[in-house]
């Protein structure tokens, strides 16, 4: 339990609280009006008035978060570990998942929801998979094919087949690359669900916390905007510290990356 | 005490005989030339030769890690290629596993059942001496352990010849000591037969019964001393009178074996 007072945390903490004060103070001298930029105070104190409006929405986004993100790694995993079997396959197919990741989600996320006319929730899902889904395959790709050239001789010496060689040899090595790429994708499938719901618009029948914030920001209700950015945010650095504590967790007995931290 | 000597083999008891075998790589280089040696059976034969000449290309050859240009290797009746381990310079374990996972790798590969693996991981690890470290992830140990893991590993499909490319020689020299006599002591005790690559002239000279010296370029035999000393050698054999001729006399063949090229140095800056 020492670790909370660690100075990694009380730093943050310490340069958090000053930029609030600031921010704080400098509304209050400059007499700026809620609608142009609401202080913190009043922020925190729409967000408990509105939590009831609010929190719903955030669980709504953070369902279609978790969904999209298993949906990348899982088929995620998937391709890359079908991009690994050859170096034709990963050169014919690598370029489209490029494409893939390169399209605007702006752009066809109306185009997706059209396709998904009765399950507005399935399209958003899809959505902020297409954004979480380039990462996995890239980073794991990449693990997959970076074995050690030794290890990879070894396992040639004792025959072993294309499978054995996939479970024991090549997945563990692409773990951390994985797990990088993991890191990345849960960010990128939480705003890829925003995203997707701001296209969505109004107009949708499931309301997310992008709802909300567009709503907020049609009616002029600032502070209520900007309470609802923050529990977005908040979502993105929570999913982003949990994905690096069960990174570290499975990392911990071997890689460098998670070493120092616990022993 | 025991000798063995490649002359009292016979044809039945070669472990393996090398025909002319060539390397020719990819972009011209002739990395072997003409190799011929016969190993016979619980032989320990070291390969010395200057780093570059092709002593571990050979070694790699032989155990199929590379193709053959022209020539053959042929094995004898017993040693059939499940038969045989190859031990790395590196270590070469496997981050993620623990040390009992990474000396019992070869067995899963082979599909040795769990039980079986098990009692015969515990008696390779029990044979390198890491009793206790069966739980223990490779980052833990220190370089000399990690290499008795390594060793471990070699030894517990229970091979009849073992192939060794320089496997002690990022080890400090008293660790490598220590291996080298647990490695004679294991030699004598499970009657393996070694090809044992180094560069360490004493280091051969105190483990085999017959230094092959290396020259090149290209890699070529240019001579094949057996060591007439009693097994086992103790830590004095390694000063003693006998081992100094014969580090004396490989160093003699070492030294004709580098084909003089007269060093110019190159300007590859530009001024």
């Amino acid at each position: 339990m020492k670790k909370i007072f660690s100075a990694d945390v009380i730093a943050p903490i310490i340069i958090g609280i000053f930029a609030l004060l600031i921010w704080e103070i400098l509304v209050r001298l400059m007499n700026l009006p809620p609608y142009i930029l609401p202080g913190p105070l009043l922020v925190f104190q729409t967000l408990i008035e509105e939590w009831h409006n609010l929190f719903p929405s955030l669980l709504i986004t953070l369902q279609i978060t978790l969904m999209a993100l298993m949906t990348a790694t899982f088929s995620g995993l998937l391709v890359a570990i079908l991009f690994a079997q050859s170096k034709w396959i990963e050169r014919s197919f690598f370029p489209y998942a490029v494409i893939l990741q390169t399209t605007p989600i702006v752009a066809i996320a109306p185009l997706i929801i059209l396709w998904f006319k009765n399950n507005i929730f399935a399209a958003l899902v899809v959505c902020a998979s297409i954004v979480a889904f380039f990462p996995i395959v890239s980073n794991t790709t990449l693990g997959l094919n970076s074995v050690e050239a030794n290890l990879n001789n070894l396992f040639q010496l004792y025959k072993a087949s294309p499978w054995q060689k996939l479970i024991y040899l090549r997945l563990p090595s692409a773990l951390p690359y994985f797990l990088g790429g993991l890191r990345i994708s849960g960010g990128l499938a939480l705003i890829g669900a925003v995203v997707a719901e701001f296209v969505a618009g109004t107009g949708g029948s499931q309301s997310g916390i992008a709802y909300q914030i567009l709503m907020s920001s049609y009616n002029l209700e600032i502070p209520r905007m900007f309470a609802a950015l923050f529990l977005t945010t908040l979502s993105g650095v929570i999913i982003f510290v949990s994905l690096t504590i069960l990174s570290d967790l499975l990392l911990k007995n071997w890689h460098e990356s998670a070493i120092k931290k616990y022993n | 005490m025991k000798i063995n000597n490649n002359k009292n083999n016979t044809r039945d008891n070669l472990a393996l005989t090398l025909k002319n075998l060539s390397k020719v790589y990819a972009n011209g280089t002739v990395a072997l030339q003409n190799i011929n040696l016969t190993v016979g059976e619980g032989d320990f034969v070291s390969l010395v030769g200057a780093s570059g000449c092709g002593k571990s290309t050979l070694l790699r050859t032989i155990a199929g890690l590379e193709k053959i240009s022209s020539g053959e290797i042929k094995w004898g009746k017993k040693y059939l290629a499940q038969k045989l381990a190859f031990v790395f310079q590196e270590p070469v374990l496997m981050p993620w596993a623990k040390v009992v996972d990474n000396v019992g790798l070869p067995l899963k590969l082979s599909g040795v059942p769990q039980s079986q693996g098990r009692l015969r991981c515990a008696e390779a690890i029990h044979l390198v001496g890491l009793n206790g470290f069966e739980k223990v992830y490779p980052r833990q140990l220190s370089g000399g352990m990690k290499m008795r893991v390594s060793l471990a590993r070699a030894l517990v499909t229970q091979p009849s010849i073992m192939l060794m490319d320089e496997p002690f020689g990022a080890l400090d020299e008293i660790t490598r000591s220590k291996l080298n006599r647990d490695l004679l002591t294991l030699w004598q005790q499970q009657g393996w037969t070694v090809l044992f690559v180094t560069h360490n002239i004493s280091e051969a000279v105190y483990l085999s019964n017959r230094v092959v010296v290396i020259g090149a370029p290209p890699g070529r035999v240019v001579a094949d001393i057996p060591i007439e000393a009693p097994l086992p050698r103790s830590e004095y054999f390694r000063t003693s009178h006998l081992c100094n001729e014969y580090c004396r006399e490989i160093w003699a063949h070492l030294q004709e074996a580098i084909n003089p090229t007269p060093f110019e140095p190159k300007r590859t800056l530009k001024p």
